[in-house]
């Protein structure tokens, strides 16, 4: 046997996928249907954004009519006429909102984004969170105006709470409990009745009242949106806790209200709330459309809470109950400490994909009559200066969805890396 | 020795009732009751009130009376001398017909896009994630009224058809799309063994159906002969024949033939007219709920262990028999029951047909009986009642496939 001492050739360097030369030949590598499709998607794209750049580049922001727009395309066809949303944007962001009041809302909205931004840091300090409320006390009135006492009541009845807490930590957890209620109850008994007790110049001095219907636009579908997110997350955690619960009633109770709620389409709830809600409420009663139809979607919202949280309550492993109980603790501390903190980081993913989705359902109030983004889409291509234009407005809608929606995953994405504690 | 006694039983206390676990469930739940009870009889009682206050009583009489409107999209038979419960069923039919249509296209969008999300392939991966993303982050309303407003204000008119005209009809001059919706062939029977075009197609899904269980029975034979010799028996020609025969036989007794759309005036007539409001819900209901089902499907097949695609290709299975034989069989456990969930907000959502003027049984039953009759709880009720029960129904049916392809554990 020959033993020769030459060393094998060295093997040629693995072809690079970086760079285009590299993508190519590593395409080529990969086959002939690959080549195809590949070669199809991006025929398919380029084709696309060619489409979607020659739409959007269109020197039409000055019209004041589609008219005008075919003007000064001069018989350019597959163009976007701007004009509209030059002339309509802010009605499609308030409404009929009163143009000079358009710093109300404004603000409110930059608040809230600026406490949400807040609260939704992981590391946020208890201070910060506390300070966070603010806004959300603060926005109902700057949204509807009127006479400012009841707030300043209202407002100022929140900020002595807060200080409460610190007040009344020591004391007897019942007598505490107590005086809670007592103290909520002497302020929204002196919030209804101030306005009795004051001179009449002083009586009206506040914000310019502004009525509901003349809200509209993103301001309806954050407003909407964003108070059944609010509402709903509560409710839905209470609804799987009764639907958990040991008691036969309370899970009956919840179980039809859940499963009722999840049975019917949310546009049969707005028409209820819409028409058939004053049957059933006491004769003569008749409260903000808005209002019901917060109430409403937030019931909706609630069900499908509960089943995320109910899923995320089963997933957290018996011994943690049993360790709780075997520590003494009793149902609610067990609930509170032990299983809901577990439960609910579980539960991320499935309650942001139902806000995302309760954030997109608000627009189905324009069939109830309400002029949001979609209704006052339909307001505005029924105005015969508009009449034929579809995807500029459309398309300004989606976008804005399509901006909060997306943004509203990728935190629920980012929010379950930071709360990941397994090792994996 | 010490002897155990009971403790001295002590007399029942009322505090025992706030402060003893063994009576305090039963108090919560007493307590729960009475509210429950209280809270539903005042709501009743505010209806009774409001109801004879408005001088309404509470009577389903209405569904025989006769209608008096028209309903442009139907299934049946139906006129404007029908009776509103007619009127009703005319409704959920179409209803049906859009979330069966809207079922099976997001089915196969979504599993398309699901498994090509998947891909290597960088372009066509992210092709797929730009399609998902867009549909899932926008509207579905917003989706309808825009394919809707595309439809009615981007197609040419019927009358472009006309010889001379800028517009020309599609597939071998068989398609028409117009502004006023999409024509296609239709097939009529000329000497049908029933009056209703319904009732005879109805006969050719029977047939259809039987020759799918004689089918069932012969791949069942043919099951048997392979686990006992080893041999499949090529069955495939025996399955076609089946399959075809029967259900072509019935049709050509019946007369079929097919009828192709044509302009006559300023219009189409002949074949099958598909509204705008038809085609608009039917493809953004597909699309929208394709992007869900897309996520789902790609979660269902990255559920499944790396090892059993290796394991698969390690026995020489090329990459598309491993797709259908290794990883979706085991991957559809995972895919049923969110898809179940797809499926019925699918048939919820059809419900916004209103916005496009598609004629389901919100529209119908719960639009325009409602606003004839003042009935509003009656119809509500019929409405909501109609929805619980396709819920369940789609859950029901859904729940025993599932059941059928979970794994069999001790």
């Amino acid at each position: 046997m020959s033993q020769s001492n030459d060393l094998i050739p060295p093997r040629p360097a693995p072809q690079s996928a970086n760079g285009i030369l590299g993508r190519i030949q590593a395409l080529a590598a990969q086959g002939p249907s690959h080549l195809i499709l590949s070669v199809i998607s991006y025929a398919a794209m380029a084709a696309m954004i060619w489409l979607i750049l020659r739409w959007a580049i269109s020197p039409t922001w000055t019209a004041g009519s589609l008219a005008e727009c075919r003007e000064i395309l001069q018989g350019q066809h597959g163009k976007a006429c701007w004009g509209v949303i030059n002339e309509r944007w802010s009605q499609l962001l308030i409404g009929f909102y009163p143009k000079a009041e358009f710093w109300r809302p404004a603000l409110a909205f930059v608040l809230l984004g600026l406490a949400i931004f807040a609260m939704l840091r992981v590391n946020a300090r208890a201070m910060e969170r506390k300070l966070a409320v603010i806004p959300f006390v603060l926005t109902p009135y700057l949204l509807w105006g009127g006479p400012i006492w009841s707030w300043v009541v209202l407002f100022g009845a929140a900020c002595l709470l807060l200080v409460m807490n610190k007040l009344l930590r020591s004391t007897n957890a019942k007598a505490d409990f107590a005086i809670r209620i007592a103290f909520i109850g002497a302020a929204v008994w002196l919030a209804m009745n101030i306005s009795d007790a004051l001179p009449p110049s002083l009586k009206d001095l506040g914000l310019e009242p502004v009525k509901s219907r003349e809200f509209g636009g993103f301001l309806l579908s954050f407003l909407i949106g964003l108070s059944a997110i609010l509402f709903s997350l509560p409710m839905g955690v209470a609804l799987a806790l009764g639907r958990t619960s040991k008691l036969p009633l309370l899970r009956v109770v919840s179980t039809g209200f859940i499963e009722f709620i999840r049975g019917v389409p949310l546009i049969t709830l707005l028409f209820i709330a819409s028409t058939l809600l004053n049957i059933f409420l006491p004769p003569g009663t008749n409260f903000d459309i808005i209002v019901r139809v917060i109430i409403m979607v937030t019931l909706f919202a609630s069900a499908y809470i509960a089943e995320i949280v109910r899923g995320a309550l089963a997933a957290v492993p018996k011994g943690q109950t049993e360790g709780a109980a075997s520590l003494g603790l009793n149902y609610w501390q067990t609930q509170r400490l032990i299983i809901l903190p577990q439960a609910l980081k579980i539960s991320i993913p499935g309650i942001v994909s139902t806000f995302i989705a309760v954030f997109k359902d608000t627009t189905l109030v324009s069939i109830i009559g309400l002029l949001d983004p979609l209704g006052l889409a339909n307001n505005i291509r029924a105005d015969s200066a508009w009449t034929g234009i579809v995807w500029e407005i459309y398309g300004f809608a989606a976008l804005i969805f399509f901006i909060f929606c997306f943004a509203m995953s990728q935190y629920s994405m980012w929010l379950e890396r930071q709360l990941q504690t397994g090792h994996r | 020795m010490t002897t155990l006694t009971d403790p001295p039983k002590a007399g029942f206390r009322l505090s025992q009732l706030l402060y003893d676990t063994r009576y305090r469930s039963i108090t919560i739940q007493v307590i729960a009751m009475i509210l429950v009870i209280l809270g539903l009889y005042w709501l009743v009682n505010n209806t009774i009130q409001n109801l004879s206050a408005l001088g309404k009583d509470f009577d389903f009489g209405f569904l025989s009376q006769p209608a008096g409107y028209d309903i442009n999209q139907r299934l049946v038979e139906y006129s404007s001398q029908s009776t509103h419960g007619q009127a009703a069923i005319v409704g959920i039919l179409n209803t049906i017909l859009v979330a069966f249509l809207g079922c099976i296209l997001a089915t196969i969008l979504g599993v398309i896009a699901g498994v090509l999300r998947l891909s290597k392939n960088w372009i066509v991966n992210k092709l797929m994630a730009v399609y998902v993303e867009g549909f899932r982050n926008v509207p579905l309303l917003l989706w309808i009224i825009a394919i809707f407003a595309l439809m009615t204000e981007g197609m040419p008119q019927p009358r472009d058809f006309k010889v001379g005209g800028d517009a020309s009809m599609i597939l071998g001059e068989t398609v028409a799309v117009t502004n006023r919706g999409v024509y296609v062939p239709g097939v009529v029977f000329e000497s049908g063994w029933f009056a209703s075009a319904a009732m005879n197609w109805l006969a050719v899904i029977v047939v259809l159906v039987a020759s799918l269980l004689v089918i069932r029975v012969v791949r069942r034979r043919a099951d048997a002969i392979q686990e006992a010799t080893g041999d499949r028996p090529t069955t495939w020609w025996q399955q076609l024949g089946l399959l075809i025969i029967p259900a072509g036989l019935v049709l050509v007794l019946m007369g079929a033939t097919m009828q192709y759309p044509y302009i006559r005036g300023f219009n189409f007539t002949d074949g099958i007219h598909l509204r705008n409001s038809l085609i608009a819900l039917w493809l953004a209901l597909s699309l929208y709920t394709g992007a869900f089902i897309a996520e789902i499907v790609r979660a269902g097949i990255l559920a499944i262990s790396k090892g059993q695609s290796e394991a698969a290709s390690a026995l020489g299975l090329r990459p598309n028999r491993t797709m259908n034989l290794v990883i979706l069989p085991q991957a559809m456990r995972v895919i049923i029951p969110p898809l179940i969930s797809q499926y019925l907000n699918l048939t919820k959502n059809s419900s916004l047909a209103i916005a496009v003027g598609y004629m389901d049984v919100r529209s119908t039953l719960g639009g325009i009986t409602i606003n004839q009759t003042g009935r509003e709880l009656e119809g509500m009720l019929l409405l909501g009642a109609f929805y619980l029960v396709l819920s369940l129904l789609i859950s029901a049916v859904m729940n025993v496939y599932n059941n059928r392809t979970q794994l069999q554990e001790r």
